[in-house]
């Protein structure tokens, strides 16, 4: 298992390598700069600037530059939000985004999870049909249309929660972006768990342990859910990458100070180093959750374990 | 009995985590567009940090709420040697935010910094009407040979190039504020965050959560305390103009930045008395390429396109009604100066097209044989209406074959640059100051941002005569004769002049529109209960 986790770890070192200088010269490529604006800067005021950030330098002694910082555990100044480190910006910027992201990944589980299981124990009945198109909505309807929706309801016409902002640890300030947030996530689940769920209790252990005669609460939840829970690992492992990482559409219309946007508005402000931080983070979280869902398997079905 | 403890215990936490927030002192919440990009008053360019700036800092001077020049930090000035000297008279007693003495020298040093190259400030040329100040931004002089002094600890002189009558109202501008220097020396470019940020403005930063909220509280250092009615003024935010707006009806916030231009009608008839538009100082414009052919040779042609825009039907079916028709460069309302528009202003608009369509057949363009041309903008759902609605009427009235093309905004700029590939493209200009130079200057042959490459020998000679002219008259006839031939030419066509638009809660007090849309918390106060 320890040989495992350390294959996966030095894997994980080219991979993020690869994805940063990647990522590096694509930025520079596009058109554009950090210190474009509708206001063009004077000649002079754009080289003192482009001195500041090395960015008269060549290319390649920029990267290494870069490297040698990351080397460091330094990932650069923010071009678009001056006298701010990157790695400041992301620590301040995660707890939200981990905090709605979590919830949301709970919320996604939780009632995703129960929608699935009682959509898979009658397959095609009524509830199923109903609870079905409910989630069909629930994937198709994007945040964007649902995370307004939310606060027109229980914020303007109800008055029940705010309609954005956020105060650490204020429950009233989760909720709606949470809910906005998982709507999709437990849309998901629900379908990827009824489809295995049904398989997997039209499989022969199952007829088996039937015949025997165990309750169906023993089967569904002790035999079956197991091997059906596989598929929504697989899927739930990036999707908690997305999660954590924020949404730039309900981080904008909760007006939530996470990381999300910063995806977005760094690459449009050609934020060069904070586009690189965002990446590495997004990069480091998949790798990390895809060796999370790696050793879930393995716990879920033996037959799957690591040498 | 025991067992149920637990559960109204956690019912009660609950409520409480749920229970909206109680405001412990009066806070004004103002809604203030996207996040700024520094609180450093020489490295801040957006108009979200330059209106925190407003509040954190302050100059010599600050726009009355009649949109003019008063005293600020200094209480008053005389004007010498024909209006090229200006003497600052500092108010006594003045402080910076954490009780140290702020003097004269804090101003000059605050100056020197704006014009230093090596500052790299977005306004350095805000002030190249004081002698040196062009040179030391061009690294040709240094910092310290700018005139500007400080005699003794309570004057500030500043020696002009020549008489510039706007020169109180430029300093105004944030560009223009003092910096604490020991935190500067001390902190460099991470000075400008809480814990570190010195002003000497009527509020100190108390708090800065970047995306979320900036939160000023009372400085109870500053000059005019005793009159300042806030004790907080939070600053929020956001990227959103739609969800702002839902907070701002939520009761989350008591100022809007800006508001919707789809839901402008509603707005109007929900909330027409917190609905605040006035003129504000600012142009949209199509600017053309005039290094490429054929625009560029055919001012006819130039003229053909410009007059068949409806701007009456752009403002009000397109904008809805959050905008004013233009015809001319320099916004209405400018001090001093009278507003030009284009000869056909007036003309009924059958005889505009009918002019249109003769200039256009003039240039040698038929209906088998249209003019094709690309008009490029930045993506954005407005710009694009606005383009579509335009490349219509081109259509409609001439038939000209308009290709619509939107590009990511630093590609456009970019492109819009180089002046290759561009040959129609969309612009706008906020004004720095009350003054009609703000606007014409930027269709000066040498200034960097004519994007229109447009050059004119005359009208750069009609700018620096007037730049020289010590009489307001002479000076504001010199400048309109500047903006009549630019009129002419039409390098630009201006479409629409900005408004600015808040929505602001009635028991706001003392909120005064004015055409640069500069508000101050000291100025405001909210209604008891």
């Amino acid at each position: 298992m320890i040989a495992f986790a350390l294959r996966r770890l030095l894997s994980a070192v080219p991979t993020l390598f690869v994805l940063v200088t990647l990522a590096f010269f694509l930025m520079r490529a596009a058109p554009g700069g950090p210190f474009d604006g509708e206001r063009t800067l004077p000649p002079q005021i754009e080289a003192a600037l482009a001195a500041e950030y090395h960015l008269d330098e060549p290319l390649w002694r920029q990267y290494l530059r870069y490297l040698g910082g990351l080397a460091r555990g330094d990932l650069g100044p923010s071009f678009q939000y001056e006298g701010y480190r990157v790695g400041e910006l992301i620590a301040a910027a995660l707890p939200a985004s981990l905090s709605l992201g979590a919830g949301a990944l709970l919320l996604a589980l939780v009632a995703g999870g129960a929608i699935g299981i009682v959509c898979a124990r009658r397959p095609d009945g009524a509830l199923d049909r109903v609870l079905g198109t409910l989630a069909l909505l629930g994937v198709s309807v994007p945040n964007y249309v649902v995370a307004p929706l939310l606060v027109l309801l229980f914020a303007i016409g109800l008055g029940w929660l705010p309609a954005g902002g956020w105060r650490p640890g204020t429950l009233a300030d989760m909720l709606l972006p949470t809910v906005a947030l998982a709507l999709p996530q437990i849309a998901y689940v629900a379908r990827l768990l009824r489809g295995s769920l049904i398989e997997a209790l039209a499989a022969p252990y199952v007829r088996t342990a039937r015949a025997k005669g165990l309750p169906e609460r023993t089967i569904v939840f002790r035999h079956a859910l197991r091997p059906a829970l596989l598929p929504v690992i697989s899927h739930l492992g990036p999707a908690a990458a997305g999660l954590i990482t924020g949404s730039v559409v309900v981080e904008q219309v909760f007006n939530i100070p996470g990381l999300g946007r910063y995806f977005v508005q760094a690459a449009l402000n050609r934020d060069y180093t904070l586009v690189l931080g965002v990446v590495l983070l997004y990069g480091t979280l998949i790798v990390a959750l895809n060796f999370v869902v790696d050793l879930l398997y393995g716990a879920l079905d033996p037959r799957l374990r690591p040498a | 009995m025991r067992r149920r403890t637990p559960r109204r215990l956690a019912a009660a936490l609950m409520l409480a985590m749920l229970a909206l927030p109680v405001q412990a002192e009066p806070v004004l919440r103002i809604g203030n567009g996207p996040e700024p990009e520094s609180l450093d008053p020489q490295r801040m360019s957006s108009v979200s940090a330059l209106n925190i700036a407003r509040d954190l800092y302050e100059g010599l001077t600050r726009i009355g709420p009649d949109g003019r020049a008063l005293p600020a930090a200094a209480q008053g000035w005389q004007v010498g040697d024909g209006g090229r000297r200006y003497t600052f008279q500092l108010r006594p007693g003045l402080r910076w935010s954490n009780g140290e003495p702020l003097t004269a020298e804090d101003f000059a040093a605050g100056l020197r910094r704006l014009v230093d190259p090596r500052t790299g400030a977005p306004f350095a040329q805000l002030l190249s009407c004081i002698v040196n100040a062009q040179a030391i931004s061009e690294g040709r002089a240094r910092p310290e040979q700018l005139a500007v002094w400080a005699l003794g600890p309570s004057q500030v002189q500043i020696l002009l190039r020549a008489p510039t009558p706007y020169l109180p109202s430029l300093l105004a501008h944030p560009a223009s504020f003092p910096t604490y220097r020991p935190a500067l020396a001390r902190y460099g470019r991470e000075f400008a965050r809480p814990g570190r940020l010195v002003g000497n403005g009527a509020f100190r930063l108390d708090q800065w959560v970047v995306q979320g909220q900036i939160e000023l509280v009372r400085n109870p250092h500053y000059w005019d305390d005793d009159r300042t009615a806030l004790d907080r003024v939070r600053y929020v935010p956001s990227d959103d103009v739609a969800a702002e707006l839902k907070r701002y009806r939520a009761g989350e916030l008591d100022v809007s930045s800006e508001i919707p231009l789809v839901q402008a009608p509603q707005l109007r008839a929900r909330l027409g008395d917190e609905l605040h538009v006035a003129t504000y100082l600012g142009s949209y414009f199509y600017g053309f390429n005039m290094e490429r052919a054929p625009l560029a040779a055919q001012p006819g042609l130039r003229r053909a396109l410009a007059m068949v825009i409806d701007r009456e039907l752009i403002v009000a079916k397109v904008m809805n009604g959050l905008a004013r028709p233009a015809y001319g460069w320099v916004p209405p309302g400018v001090s001093g100066y009278a507003p030009q528009s284009v000869d056909w202003a007036a003309w009924p608009m059958a005889r505009r097209l009918a002019e249109a369509r003769r200039l256009y057949a003039a240039a040698g363009y038929t209906p088998a044989h249209p003019l094709r041309v690309e008009l490029r903008y930045n993506t954005h759902d407005d710009h694009k209406r606005i383009a579509t609605v335009v490349a219509a009427m081109w259509k409609q009235t001439l038939g000209v074959e308009a290709t619509l093309i939107h590009e990511e905004n630093k590609v456009f700029l970019a492109k819009r640059r180089l002046r290759r590939e561009t040959q129609i493209f969309r612009a706008a200009w906020i004004g720095d100051y009350d003054d009609a130079s703000s606007f014409l200057d930027v269709l000066a042959g040498d200034n960097g941002r004519n994007d229109t490459g447009w050059r004119d020998p005359q009208y750069d000679a009609l700018l620096a005569a007037a730049a020289t002219e010590a009489d307001p008259a002479r000076r504001a006839g010199l400048l309109a004769e500047a903006e009549r031939r630019a009129l002419d030419a039409l390098p630009v066509i201006p479409i629409y002049w900005y408004v600015s638009k808040h929505l602001v809660k009635p028991y706001v007090r003392g909120w005064r529109d004015n055409l640069l849309d500069y508000h101050y918390g000291k100025d405001l106060s909210l209604a008891p209960g």
